[in-house]
């Protein structure tokens, strides 16, 4: 039963160049969130060209041409914090800056949306790239497990869909990227019609969007950007391994799922926390608590804007093997599809989401706060409003829906699983696993 | 909701490309206010009304952390936090938790040196069910055996993946190599012998003595009464008793550690570096000056050492340096992950930093104006959500900081001078004293180490903590 109205207020305006204006107002803290998102990710690469999108968002701190300095230096003084992130489907940039300081994000970020490429060099893009490579040593080639995510999308997704790779990019492309690219593909995704721009915090309505209108909409929109096609599908179960610098073997169970708000896109959500989500999950409770097999346990539904990817990971303890973990993990899984889930486990899971909604309406910015949410309900439902909407999903998800999610999509005929074992301790992966070349 | 102002819709706002708008003068903020009681047994219960959204937050904050580990158990108090939500009375582990989650309960735990807190955040009508929940985590856990061999062998395995994680190892040995047997000379987690030799009894003493209603805080932040919170704490934690327990003491010496160590970590692809050594604590006069100074020095994007090291070389994704204020001397740490190839010249280029900003190259009168304004202008911020009001009280509540602390915190940060930077840099930060540790690869880089002028490199074994 939902208990509380959850309502994210807001005044949506299209700028005559197509740009989407959101504002929302909430005097709590004398502060506004400024979140800008453009339409592109690193879906919108292709192969050869990957990480570009990323290395993109980078080059965007490092000045444009009426501020042909640091991004960070005049917001950071004015009391602002900021950053920017990428991902497959969305590149998001925001500051949550004091109130007074609201003209001066938004002189920066329309200068940057309008003017970057005057004030970009050679220097910067070499030196960010630098940057990029080194962030990717940091946090994939030098963390333990950290390729990971290489070996499963690649194995997932067939050569030609835009999640084959990963957002950070392959290292060789990184190197050949020229900057004639980098301009390309500025003028291509970086326009108005292509952005949505959310200002939430202590503002009036009228005089931030007045102020909005003054500092983009003369900006020129670009064509608009086709939608990205494409579709995947697997037949059997693709079992691959690579050896890492790791102790423990680790499993990875992976499948094909539903998009991001698609029908079951919620009860995979759903269904992968009371599997294997906190220490009242299902696998958490038998892998970990009783037969102490696996030394964690965690699950996740992906959804992203034309795919997504459910994933349950698992670490072996010592002594325990990798195909212990596999066959523990199949059947409660499918006792989950052949037994309901128990009242108190669905119940569980409507308190939590209806919690997890309310706290999310706790900060207007930074990543995952309210400006964030607008913009993503903006850009990939088109409707701002779907706030309330979107906890709704949950609230209807059923005993016999979740049942159906799990049976129909993480089908152990049709996965990936991958084994990332220690070097030199090959026999340790799940069996029948061919090597998986991955860097 | 009121009609649109129209005299404000209507203002014409001119674009001039040719410079920065100037922030207009800051909206007044009104501080969180505290409301305090004591109840007989010693429990401090705060709170704060902080009514926007129908959220309650608490945490409980106890003044003892890992520096309060006995001698040769390393890790008892980070076990024994990680031990108090194994259930309570005749609710078991999993019981518990179920609990927690059927009023959708953010829980965690947390311990650092000098405090352990544990925290719950839940919608305002789940508020009495959680706070009884959060005494028989803290004042009543069962601690049972058969839970303590599955806990500590779960934190075992931990050990053992730690040993792979570049950042963490690093974390580790540098404590060891600036304080060795020092209360702060290990991480919280201990090491695989000291957790090896410990039993149950070991937490139940622990629990007994250090998690005790006088040195323990209860803070309410969000919708909510302190009346009424001070009714339900007393139901909750009447009971619990005061029992003796010792105060933390800081024996053991402190080591005189080499200038440059190195723990081989063969084909990594970046070096992670430490540089730094044991500075001050938390109560010291020039904390305020010491944040400006930081700020500048590398506690921001805009920071000589990251602007050096990534914006101008390329060698990292990110450097920062921090004092880690505690209740006895912290660390002074530069912290970065750099790029293998170009391990010597970061290391020359950080010490040269950090050097220069004690008087070689001070700050300039534009770097001070940006630190300070990094650090006061958005300081509001810091306030908006019930868990970020509940983290700052707990900070009054470690370190006995006056109830006007916040508002204090604006005009004491405003008043430090470039004299005053290079003054307190020089007071608590000495090149020559600087302690450099590398994660990397030594066949690599052991050759450029020679040239940075601090002796040999000493190697240290991969678990040299």
């Amino acid at each position: 039963m939902r208990r509380i109205p959850v309502t994210l207020s807001f005044t949506k305006h299209t700028l005559a160049n197509g740009l989407d204006v959101l504002l929302h107002e909430d005097h709590t803290c004398p502060i506004v969130a400024v979140n800008l998102w453009y339409h592109v990710g690193s879906k919108n690469e292709r192969p050869g060209h990957t990480g570009f999108a990323h290395l993109f968002e980078h080059l965007m701190f490092e000045g444009s041409q009426h501020h042909d300095r640091g991004y960070f230096q005049p917001l950071q003084g004015a009391g602002a914090t900021l950053n920017g992130s990428t991902n497959a489907d969305r590149t998001n940039y925001w500051e949550v800056v004091p109130s007074n300081a609201l003209e001066l994000a938004l002189w920066m970020e329309s200068d940057r949306m309008g003017y970057l490429l005057p004030a970009l060099t050679e220097a910067k893009f070499s030196n960010q790239r630098d940057v990029v490579l080194n962030e990717r040593r940091q946090n994939y080639e030098n963390r333990p497990y950290g390729l990971a995510p290489m070996a499963l999308l690649s194995a997932l997704f067939p050569p030609d869909h835009p999640y084959h790779w990963t957002t950070i990019g392959e290292v060789a492309d990184l190197h050949a990227v020229r900057l004639d690219e980098v301009q390309a593909f500025f003028r291509r995704y970086y326009h108005p019609a292509n952005a949505s721009l959310a200002l939430a915090g202590d503002i009036d309505s009228d005089e931030a969007l007045a102020m909005a209108r003054a500092y983009f909409e003369a900006l020129e929109p670009g064509d608009r950007v086709d939608p990205v096609d494409a579709s995947a599908s697997l037949s059997s179960d693709t079992r691959i391994f690579f050896e890492d610098r790791v102790e423990l073997p680790r499993l990875y169970l992976a499948w094909l799922t539903p998009a991001m708000f698609a029908e079951g896109d919620a009860d995979l959500d759903l269904g992968t926390d009371l599997l294997a989500n906190g220490k009242t999950s299902r696998l958490y409770r038998r892998l970990v608590f009783d037969e102490r097999i696996a030394t964690d346990v965690s699950a996740a539904q992906n959804s992203r804007e034309i795919a997504g990817y459910t994933q349950i990971t698992a670490t072996a303890a010592p002594g325990h093997t990798l195909d212990e973990l596999e066959h523990a993990i199949l059947e409660e899984m499918a006792r989950l599809v052949a037994e309901s889930p128990t009242d108190d486990e669905m119940e569980r899971g409507r308190v939590q989401a209806e919690s997890q909604f309310v706290f999310r309406l706790q900060t207007v910015g930074g990543f995952g706060g309210k400006s964030d949410q607008l913009n993503a309900y903006n850009m990939f439902l088109g409707d701002p409003a779907y706030f309330d909407r979107d906890l709704a999903r949950y609230q209807d998800v059923t005993h016999v829906s979740l049942q159906q999610a799990i049976a129909r999509y993480l089908a152990p005929s049709r996965r990936v699983t991958l084994s990332i074992v220690p070097h030199g301790r090959v026999s340790l992966a799940a069996a029948d696993s061919e090597r998986a070349v991955v860097s | 909701m009121s009609a649109p102002d129209t005299a404000s819709a209507a203002r014409e706002i001119k674009i001039d490309r040719s410079r920065l708008p100037e922030p207009g003068p800051a909206r007044p903020f009104a501080f969180p206010a505290i409301e305090k009681s004591t109840l007989p047994n010693g429990l401090r219960v705060w709170t704060v009304c902080h009514p926007q959204v129908p959220v309650i937050a608490f945490d409980l904050l106890v003044r003892r952390g890992a520096s309060a580990d006995p001698h040769g158990k390393d890790g008892l108090a980070a076990l024994t936090a990680d031990m108090l939500d194994e259930g309570s009375g005749d609710r078991s582990a999993i019981e518990m938790h179920e609990a927690l989650a059927r009023l959708g309960a953010q829980f965690d735990t947390d311990i650092g040196s000098d405090a352990a807190s544990v925290s719950v955040t839940v919608l305002t009508r789940f508020a009495g069910r959680a706070l009884t929940l959060l005494a028989d985590v803290v004042a009543r856990p069962a601690l049972r055996d058969d839970d303590f061999t599955r806990v500590r062998q779960l934190r075992l395995h931990r050990l053992t993946q730690l040993r792979d994680m570049p950042g963490v190892v690093a974390d580790r040995a540098f404590l060891k190599l600036l304080y060795g047997s020092h209360p702060y000379g290990h991480s919280p987690i201990g090491n695989e012998a000291a957790l090896a030799g410990m039993t149950v009894d070991d937490v139940r003493a622990f629990h007994a003595a250090a998690i005790r209603p006088s040195v323990a805080t209860l803070i309410a932040v969000g919708e909510c009464d302190h009346g009424a919170v001070v009714r339900l704490a007393t139901e909750a934690f009447g009971d619990w008793c005061e029992a003796s327990g010792d105060a933390v003491t800081p024996d053991g010496a402190m080591p005189a550690a080499a200038a440059l160590n190195i723990i081989p970590r063969s084909n990594a692809p970046q070096s992670e570096l430490r540089i730094g050594h044991v500075a001050v604590p938390r109560d010291t006069p020039d904390y305020h000056p010491l944040l400006v100074a930081n700020t500048i020095l590398g506690g921001q994007f805009v920071s000589r050492i990251n602007l050096n090291l990534r914006e101008d070389k390329g060698f990292t994704y990110g450097a920062r340096t921090a004092f880690e204020f505690r209740r006895l001397p912290g660390p002074f740490v530069l912290q970065v992950s750099v790029q293998t190839t170009a391990t010597a010249r970061a290391i020359e280029e950080s010490i040269g930093e950090i050097a220069g900003i004690r008087g070689p190259r001070p700050v300039t009168s534009e770097e001070l104006a940006l630190g300070i304004a990094a650090l006061t202008r958005g300081y509001a911020r810091n306030f908006e959500t019930a868990e970020q009001i509940a983290r700052a009280a707990m900070q009054l509540a470690l370190f006995d900081l006056p109830d006007d602390y916040f508002a204090q915190f604006v005009p004491a940060v405003a008043r430090v001078t470039t004299d005053d930077v290079s003054r307190v840099m020089a007071r608590h930060v000495d090149p020559a004293r600087l302690t450099t540790l590398i994660v990397g690869d030594l066949d690599v880089i052991g050759a450029d180490l020679g040239a940075l002028g601090l002796g040999d490199p000493v190697v240290l074994p991969p678990d040299a903590f």
